[in-house]
């Protein structure tokens, strides 16, 4: 039985190990300084803890094995219940170690707020993003397209991300380029980031919105700049135009939809699809 | 006449029929049963209408154990779906179905798993560790039981009745509003747990004036039982947060049946008040859950380490600081919210702090054993297998903590594999173990060890197996609740991993369930007669098992931390021939179960909008409130006489 148990945890071990090796680990595969930031910060921290997590595991150990009733030659105090000195330790430790990872969070909350903008010398792209039943909308106000399910920009160029929703609670997820911010319906989110390197990454909603939330997924491709307005041209030539009719239509309800363009958008949209909930007499 | 009710309500897919028609002739099976043996009777005037503590905590932990089930056929089956519902495949479930399924299961194990095990044990163990004969209010304890139940009976009403909310477990607005979830669903989900609420609201506040009130002479806070301390920490926390759940619940429900816009996206609604709000019960209601856990380890670490426990004191000022900083985390549920640095890392830091007092427990319990004479009965193992488990619970709870990291965690499967961590590995273990310990008290014979120690490998196994996976998973960023996963992911296998590891707890509940079978058959071979199996140290153990329906004859007198110890070493033994006196007890009442039957008919009318039937159901509570308020025959002497007989036959 014992050797069951131990092979069966060998194996998994290994198992794990090379799957993990073959695999695209999402946050830990991070290809933008953001998501960098982030992972680095979830090592840290669990490295910390460590230096408490692995002695306790220890003294676990060692004194399940030590202190087993059947081994009698083990010193026995059944009255011993309490040492001062060593409360004072194990109160101190952990202090200290909370101390730091609170000082770490103090810090990296402010440097890595989504909010803030990213220092670049490049000058930013803002990509407007709206969560429907059940997909993405992304709205480029400064080229004046939009896109549904599928998203571009240039690689080491800021993006500015305004999120907002015309549907049930979303939140906005690019795992290898930064953590997820929630994208709710008349509210006004921010998520910055920046890719690195070019590619394409996977995109979520990680927030379950309802029925047709499994299906509500894009891809975020990172490319060259040039190839970033080869591509806006493309989208220009588009037939569909994100008139107020169609996005009325597009914003019904549908499932897996496929990635669509728009050639323009009516005006202000974004502005009118979070207005809507604040001025309820206001019709689309 | 009957509302939305119509007979389109009945579901007709394959697996709801399925799992009503198992449902429905469990209930025949059983009423069969009854009658055939001739039991109503019995059950009605032993059972249904007791206000004994000690039955009341059976039926609490019947209840749970029925309610599990159900809960873990959910989890099995969203397994199944992840596996099946790759690619081109949809798997077995609709996303209308599979979501309500992820919904039920949240619910059913937090409220009707977990709350009934926590105040089941509560019943059968408070009262006796404090020397008591009942709790403050036996007739509100039986109401309590009878509310839960009714809830429950609601949950499993709509799997055959209409639907399950499918809003996730915390049913955020707007998703959970009447313009998103038209349905009957969400009213479902909102009367089950107003009326369940109620009922651990009030039992909330029963142990909390129990602990208060009726300790024995002698015994002062700083000598009450870990297990009460944590107990009494538990239901403080319950008498703060219930009636934020019932304001919530009920401004939700203002939304969806008159229109009005506390949560609603529009017209000055704000969800995220309500995600604030629910969270606000939410995640106290987790310590809720873990401080009894924490208690009963310290209970059975101390008794088969041979050993006093180690740092009493600071146990139980860990446990009013975990009480009191639970109450100043709220908001690490959504830190993508996008509130902002400065809160954020304030509530980041509030909770990070939380796992101070815990790993001081952590260290007590260690040293508990250091130079004990450790016993590796089953409530050990649950014990030792909670400290492993629950430390890499702890671990990746201060992970999500970060705010930073939590943008990342947050949401994916990383996030379900923590709590489950900590609730499979902290609450799930700590009752085990507490029912496996407390089991010959109540019934007075022992389990079977040889099942109870086969299940809690598979358990712990189990758990890891299934559970390991789902943090890689969360890092390559799989989010919580998908019906259907996109081909090239790469994910099935760890996903057949998972569902192995289920396949293994699995087993382990079926050894459980054999634990009790075998262990009921060969009791003669377990009796335990001396009342002290586990040769313990607190007031429970010095009465005979089963206690007497007066759980003591004579009332102890305390004269420090380990009573009953003190008892066995010649300390504070009671005199050699006891002088009875008439004991006071409460007399057996229907009126609880009347209340929560009225309760039951005005949820079912305000689900499907039946209203005269709802203003009989308000009448009706208000009518037999006020009948049981006139009825003064509630309680009754047992003649010293009665008692020096019944304690002469006990004692023989």
């Amino acid at each position: 039985m014992r050797v069951i148990f131990v092979a069966a945890v060998v194996g998994l071990t290994i198992f794990f190990g090379a799957y993990i090796g073959s695999h695209n680990m999402g946050v830990f595969n991070p290809k933008g300084i953001i998501a960098l930031a982030e992972m680095n910060l979830i090592i840290t921290t669990t490295l910390l803890m460590l230096i408490v997590v692995i002695p306790v595991f220890v003294l676990l150990a060692v004194f399940v094995w030590r202190y087993r009733a059947s081994n009698t030659k083990a010193k026995y105090t059944p009255d011993w219940h309490s040492n001062r000195a060593l409360e004072i330790i194990w109160w101190t430790i952990p202090i200290i170690i909370i101390s730091i990872i609170a000082g770490i969070t103090w810090t990296s909350s402010h440097e890595l707020d989504p909010y803030k903008p990213i220092v670049s010398n490049v000058p930013p792209i803002t990509i407007q993003v709206v969560a429907l039943d059940w997909k993405w909308l992304f709205i480029y106000p400064e080229q004046n397209i939009a896109t549904v399910n599928f998203v571009q920009f240039p690689k080491d160029t800021p993006v500015n991300f305004k999120i907002t929703a015309d549907a049930p609670m979303n939140s906005f997820w690019i795992p290898q380029l930064a953590g997820q911010i929630y994208a709710m319906a008349g509210m006004d989110t921010k998520l910055h980031i920046v890719s690195n390197e070019e590619g394409e990454y996977a995109g979520v909603s990680a927030n379950y919105s309802g029925f047709g939330f499994s299906g509500m997924k894009f891809i975020a491709k990172a490319t060259s700049k040039e190839e970033f307005d080869k591509w806006v041209k493309e989208v220009r030539q588009s037939p569909n135009a994100l008139s107020l009719d169609e996005y009325n239509k597009l914003a019904k309800k549908s499932r897996n939809n496929e990635v669509a363009y728009y050639s323009s958008v009516a005006e202000k949209l974004y502005t009118m699809i979070i207005m809507k909930y604040m001025t309820p007499e206001m019709d689309m | 006449m009957l509302g939305n009710l119509t007979f389109s309500a009945i579901p007709t897919d394959p697996i709801t029929i399925g799992g009503g028609a198992l449902m429905i002739l469990s209930i025949a099976t059983i009423v069969g049963l009854l009658t055939y043996f001739k039991k109503w009777k019995w059950l009605w005037t032993e059972w249904l209408t007791s206000v004994d503590h000690k039955k009341i905590g059976v039926m609490y932990i019947i209840l749970a154990f029925v309610m599990i089930l159900r809960g873990f056929s959910d989890a099995i089956m969203m397994r199944l779906q992840q596996v099946l519902s790759v690619g081109d495949s949809t798997g077995f479930l609709p996303p209308e179905h599979y979501d309500q399924i992820f919904t039920a299961h949240g619910v059913i194990m937090i409220f009707f798993v977990a709350m009934p095990l926590m105040f089941g044990l509560f019943n059968l163990v408070v009262p006796l560790q404090i020397g008591a004969r009942d709790v403050a209010y036996p007739f509100l304890n039986s109401m309590s039981l009878w509310l839960t139940v009714a809830g429950a009976v609601l949950v499993n009403l709509s799997l055959v009745v209409g639907e399950f909310a499918a809003t996730g477990w915390l049913a955020y607005p707007p998703l959970s509003g009447i313009v998103y979830s038209p349905g009957v669903g969400v009213d479902y989900y909102i009367w089950a747990l107003q009326i369940a609420g109620v009922g651990s609201l009030i039992s909330g506040i029963n142990f909390f004036v129990t602990i208060l009130m009726m300790r024995c002479p002698g015994m002062t806070l700083m000598r009450m039982p870990v297990f009460v301390w944590t107990a009494f920490s538990s239901v403080a926390l319950v008498i703060i947060i219930f009636p934020i759940l019932t304001a919530t619940l009920g401004m939700l429900s203002l939304d969806r049946l008159l229109g009005m816009h506390f949560f609603t996206s529009d017209f000055g609604g704000n969800a995220m008040m309500y995600v604030n709000l629910i969270w606000a019960w939410g995640h106290p209601e987790v310590y809720v859950l873990v401080l009894p856990a924490f208690g009963i380890f310290s209970e059975v670490v101390s008794a088969f380490s041979q050993k006093k426990l180690f740092g009493y004191t600071t146990m139980i000022w860990a446990t009013v600081a975990i009480t009191f900083f639970s109450f100043l985390v709220w908001a690490h549920h959504f830190f993508t919210m996008g509130a902002g640095a400065n809160v954020n890392a304030f509530f980041g830091i509030m909770t990070m702090i939380i796992a101070i007092p815990t790993g001081v427990k952590v260290f007590n319990w260690l040293f508990t054993m250091f130079r004990g004479r450790i016993i590796f009965a089953s409530p050990m193992l649950w014990t030792i297998g909670f400290i492993f488990t629950f430390t890499i619970g702890g671990m990746t709870g201060v992970l999500l903590s970060v705010p930073v990291a939590d943008f990342q965690l947050h949401n994916s499967l990383f996030l379900i594999a923590h709590f489950h961590n900590t609730i499979i590995g902290g609450v799930v273990f700590g009752y085990f173990a507490g029912i496996t310990y407390w089991f010959p008290k109540i019934f007075g014979f022992k389990l079977n060890e040889r099942l109870g120690k086969a299940a809690f490998w598979h358990w712990i196994v189990g758990f890891f197996v299934a559970f390991v996976p789902l943090y890689i998973l969360g890092l390559m960023g799989m989010t919580r609740r998908l019906s259907h996963i996109d081909a090239g992911t790469g994910w099935e296998p760890l996903l057949y991993v998972s569902m192995a590891g289920v396949a293994i707890i699995g087993i382990g509940v079926v050894l459980q369930i054999l634990q009790f079978i075998i262990s009921i058959r060969d009791r003669k071979k377990n009796l335990d007669v001396t009342g002290d199996p586990w040769n313990g140290r607190t007031l429970e153990w010095s009465t005979s098992s089963p206690p007497p329906f007066y759980n003591f004859a004579i009332i102890p007198t305390v004269h420090g931390r380990h009573p009953f110890w003190d008892m066995k070493h010649g300390v504070g033994v009671p005199q050699e021939k006891p002088s009875y006196e008439d004991i006071h007890m409460p007399r057996n009442t229907a009126m609880g179960l009347y209340i929560a039957c009225a309760g039951f008919l005005l949820g079912f009318s305000l689900i499907w909008h039946i209203w005269w039937l709802a203003a009989m159901g308000i009448f009706g509570i208000v009518a037999l409130v006020i009948i049981r308020s006139f009825d003064y025959d509630t309680d009754y002497y047992v003649p010293a006489a009665k008692v020096a007989k019944i304690e002469k036959a006990r004692t023989k």
